[in-house]
């Protein structure tokens, strides 16, 4: 039928047309078949994605008073482990000293806290190799040789502040989203 | 190279494929070209729109389930969960509810069609039979479904209908218990259900594959009820009954989408929405519409066996349909007066439907009665009957013959034999 078209058309105007009347509807027939199929396909996705009650329960708020510098805890937010590290003005200092041409993921340190608040680090605890939670909260758990986290899957280090310094790891632990709401609170999500 | 088919497909990959598994040759012989009567009205469109209204519920059922919470503690707050706070949940909830209803809609319309136009006979009737075993399978799968929103109208629907079994002769009590997994609806009760209620609609579509293939094998029946004669009364189905399909399906899913997005709660019942208390039954109970006639029949017998019987024996009845309708005519537009007769049984079967959502009192007692003895009476003594007494109007002697001049082309001698004949 397009052909038949294509040929009247060819013999009233003498040149092939570049598009059929066929050519359109088929065109328009695909294209809302395919919006349409979409439209049906998008709540099923989203239908997998956290509901409601899961993103209610995605902020945890965190009271920085007993954490004794030197020390850190680990909360849980959104079923991750955060670290919540009260580092020592030495740790800062040794931290903020670092070259950052000398880092494996280069970030500087006030990249990694927020400020006027240096000595308070707050990283995701998920080793970024495979997933394994390092160790080095407590002084007396192994914190490798850059006084941070030590993993022990694989051996990655982290310094202070949560910056890979040896691998396998190719990033340094993540940053949660994150507010100091005084200067005794965190809220975390 | 024995085994290997001889694909036509010009594409190489389709090809490929097609030479070890002929499954594009399946689908071209049995989807494509697969010669269709060519006189259907939209009555023949509601097969088609089952099936896809069985695709939407396993759908809609399959991400539901991974929500739910088969546990009477969690079921009923799992459901109020999906409906506010898992995303769309509302849209699969509604969906799935009201799709039970649409089902039932659809199959009910499929089976009417069946009967006025008499397409269980033969050669037709394990096709039928295997249809009513899907109506059976149907009905299961939304009864265990219902109970499992855990509500009050669940909990006292799967009292009542479990206890249905409690009216067999000695081991009635057994069985119950059997059922339940204890000693009452409880948790054991709803986990099994729930179990059930995900493996049955699998059995739906092995069962309904089967009778696509037992359709494939006899053709389809049509309005005239007579065999085509040759090509000149079929078509290719698709694209002319692929599209006759999708006109059918836009009207359905506008019914259905006005329902689920405007109506959505219209066919159920508030009590529902009450978290189950087996301490106290509903003032009102009733099962959902698609139930009310055999709810009816159930309940127009004053004896306890007897309705249960009565109840069951409204479907069994439906099996040995083939048999019991006598007439060598299909189709009711040659049968004058089994035409009027099949207007009376829908009437009855409406008229139950009405007698099952009320209180068994006064005028309703009678009419349930009366329409149960009506139902037996057509399916049991008229069809026999009428088959002898009836004087069947002529058939046509082909598809074509009434509708085109010079009949759509000569009829070959050899389907010139009597229609209808039967071997």
């Amino acid at each position: 039928m397009a052909e038949v078209a294509a040929a009247q058309t060819v013999a009233q105007h003498g040149q092939p047309p570049i598009v059929s009347k066929r050519d359109f509807l088929k065109l328009l027939t695909g294209s809302g078949a395919i919006i349409g199929t979409g439209a049906l396909v998008w709540p099923f996705i989203d239908y997998m994605n956290p509901s409601k009650d899961v993103l209610a329960l995605s902020s945890v708020e965190v009271d920085l008073t007993p954490i004794p510098a030197g020390q850190g805890i680990t909360v849980s937010w959104r079923g991750k482990p955060v670290f919540v590290r009260h580092r020592t003005p030495e740790e800062v200092k040794k931290s903020q000293d670092t070259r950052v041409s000398d880092l494996l993921d280069p970030a500087p340190d006030s990249a990694r806290v927020k400020p006027g608040h240096a000595p308070w680090v707050v990283v995701i605890g998920i080793c970024t190799h495979l997933g394994c939670i390092p160790l080095g909260n407590k002084p007396t758990d192994p914190r490798g040789d850059y006084g941070g986290w030590f993993c022990p899957c694989h051996g990655s280090q982290y310094d202070t502040a949560g910056r890979v310094r040896r691998g396998p790891a190719p990033a340094n632990l993540e940053l949660p989203t994150y507010a100091f709401e005084s200067d005794t609170k965190v809220k975390i999500g | 190279m024995a085994g290997l088919y001889k694909s036509e497909y010009k594409n190489p990959v389709v090809n490929w494929i097609d030479t070890r598994l002929p499954i594009f040759t399946m689908m071209g012989r049995e989807y494509g070209t697969f010669p269709t009567p060519k006189n259907f009205n939209y009555f023949w469109n509601f097969g088609a729109l089952a099936m896809i209204t069985l695709a939407i519920m396993l759908a809609t059922g399959i991400f539901l389930a991974m929500n739910y919470q088969p546990n009477t503690q969690m079921a009923f707050d799992s459901v109020e969960r999906i409906m506010r706070d898992v995303n769309y949940g509302w849209l699969m909830r509604y969906v799935h509810m009201n799709g039970a209803s649409m089902f039932f809609a659809v199959v009910y319309i499929h089976i009417f069609r069946g009967l006025y136009y008499g397409s269980y006979k033969y050669p037709r009737e394990l096709l039928w039979m295997i249809g009513v075993v899907l109506l059976l399978l149907m009905m299961a799968t939304a009864f265990m479904g219902y109970v499992l929103p855990w509500g009050q109208m669940s909990y006292w629907a799967a009292t009542v209908i479990t206890n249905l079994f409690s009216a067999l002769p000695w081991v009635g009590h057994a069985v119950v218990t059997w059922l339940w997994g204890g000693f009452s609806v409880e948790n054991p009760t709803l986990n099994r259900f729930y179990s059930l209620h995900y493996l049955l609609p699998f059995l739906i579509v092995g069962v309904a594959f089967l009778h696509v293939w037992a359709l494939h094998i006899t053709g389809s029946n049509n309005p005239l009820g007579i065999e085509p004669k040759g090509p000149q009364d079929t078509l290719p189905f698709h694209p002319y009954y692929t599209i006759k399909d999708s006109v059918g399906l836009c009207v359905y899913l506008i019914v259905f989408a006005i329902l689920v997005f405007f109506a959505p709660n219209y066919l159920g019942h508030p009590d529902n929405y009450i978290p189950a208390n087996p301490l106290a039954t509903p003032a009102e109970i009733v099962p959902e519409w698609y139930f009310l006639p055999y709810y009816a029949i159930l309940r127009s017998v004053p004896n306890k066996l007897g309705g249960v019987t009565l109840m069951f024996g409204s479907l069994l009845v439906l099996f040995v349909l083939p048999w019991l309708d006598t007439s060598p005519v299909r189709s009711c537009r040659f049968r004058p007066i089994y035409r009027q007769v099949i207007w009376l049984l829908v009437v009855a079967v409406i008229v139950l439907g009405f007698v099952g959502s009320h209180r068994p009192e006064g005028i309703w007692v009678v009419l349930g009665r009366v329409c149960t003895a009506y139902y037996f009476l057509h399916f049991l003594v008229i069809l026999p009957v009428l088959g002898k007494l009836e004087k069947p109007l002529p058939l046509p002697e082909s598809i074509s013959r009434p509708v085109l001049p010079g009949g759509g082309g000569p009829i070959p001698s050899a389907a010139t034999a009597k229609p209808m004949e039967k071997p």
